[in-house]
């Protein structure tokens, strides 16, 4: 189970949304990541406190018409990735607030 | 004309670009004189630079041509190294010292990251791309290596005044966004012509079959910019800088894509 998991934005990117996207920058290497919608709102609610399972289950299946175990395999994969890359942290404990605040473009 | 006075004085040589007056220091008349020449129309008579740079020469062989630029923030100072230079600036004293071999393309890397550091400060950047101004107005081309940027600037026509083929030099100013000329060049081998005009857009290049010049808005103009801009610095600070300042421009700026048959009459577009 993975339900305990928690994410938090990291603090050396630089994000901001346009649109229904948000575009994120890593500060460690310039690399640009441009996330959909959906990947937005999970973006929005990593605030390294809340779970992960139930910022899916509030903020995606309350919202969008998609299974449950669907959105939470989809949210995985998507946080692991950004992990990989260093824009989003990801621990089994909860992880300190994030400091960054969302920028509206 | 931007204020790009410059002096060259018994040990150092002051150049001025974008407005800021930087003066190098070195023990060698030599290099002075190559930077003299390598800089001309950048170079001339101004008491007041702002930026003060020592230049060490180290001698021939005394570096590696492999290594990677690295530009860090430590202890109140920029790190700036490459294989074949060191340098560090402190923005608070205003001053500096570069090691290098005598060859003015380590210097010309130290220049281009230095701009990109002050730049940052007041909203502007350094973009792979080559401008002109026609009419009173500056137009960049923007795109990465093969896109077509010196072509474009090979192709303006006798109206059109060359700011650079390769890197073009974005200021915030007054409201909006200038370009202004640089000595720094591609394959045209020639420095851009030393003055600034309000941006009236900025074109992404790509080669096709027939001239055509479309808008590129939200994300996908930010993209594009983003992914052309000088980004040396691996600090958040100087990233997210650069990335807010990115968001401005495409607010202010027409970002559209043009596509180009590499004859003149691309430039009739151009207007």
């Amino acid at each position: 189970m993975n339900n305990s998991r928690y994410v938090a934005r990291s603090t050396a990117i630089a994000a901001r949304a346009l649109g229904d996207e948000t575009m994120v920058m890593s500060a460690t290497n310039s690399t640009l990541f441009t996330l959909d919608e959906v990947a937005s709102v999970i973006w929005d609610a990593a605030d390294g406190v809340t779970p992960l399972d139930q910022i899916v289950a509030n903020k995606i299946c309350s919202q969008y018409d998609i299974a449950p175990e669907v959105a939470m395999k989809d949210a995985e994969a998507l946080v692991e990735n950004l992990a990989g890359h260093g824009i989003l942290l990801l621990s089994d404990q909860p992880l300190a607030r994030s400091n960054g605040s969302r920028k509206e473009g | 004309m931007p204020g790009m006075t410059a002096v060259a004085r018994s040990s150092s040589v002051v150049v001025e670009i974008g407005g800021l007056p930087i003066r190098l220091r070195c023990e060698s008349p030599e290099f002075l004189h190559q930077i003299e020449e390598r800089y001309a129309g950048y170079v001339g008579s101004s008491n007041d630079a702002g930026f003060d740079f020592e230049i060490e020469l180290a001698p021939p062989g005394a570096v590696s041509q492999d290594e990677d630029v690295r530009v860090t923030w430590d202890s109140g100072r920029w790190l700036m190294k490459r294989g074949d230079f060191r340098a560090e600036w402190n923005p608070s004293t205003l001053r500096g010292r570069i090691q290098q071999t005598i060859n003015p393309y380590s210097l010309d890397s130290v220049l281009r990251i230095v701009h990109t550091l002050l730049l940052a400060r007041e909203g502007g950047f350094l973009l792979h791309a080559s401008s002109a101004i026609r009419n009173g107005r500056a137009f960049l081309f923007s795109g990465v290596s093969g896109a077509g940027k010196t072509t474009m600037a090979r192709l303006a026509p006798a109206d059109a005044a060359l700011l650079t083929d390769e890197i073009s030099y974005v200021t915030r100013r007054n409201g909006g966004y200038t370009a202004v000329g640089t000595p720094f060049y591609g394959e045209l081998a020639r420095a851009g012509e030393n003055l600034q005009a309000p941006i009236e857009a900025l074109y992404l290049l790509a080669k096709g079959p027939k001239n055509k010049i479309e808008p590129i808005v939200g994300a996908g103009a930010v993209r594009g910019l983003l992914g052309n801009i000088l980004f040396f610095a691996r600090d958040p600070e100087f990233v997210k800088l650069v990335f807010d300042s990115a968001f401005d421009f495409v607010r202010h700026i027409p970002v559209r894509r043009l596509t180009f048959v590499p004859d003149t009459s691309v430039w009739e577009l151009i207007v």
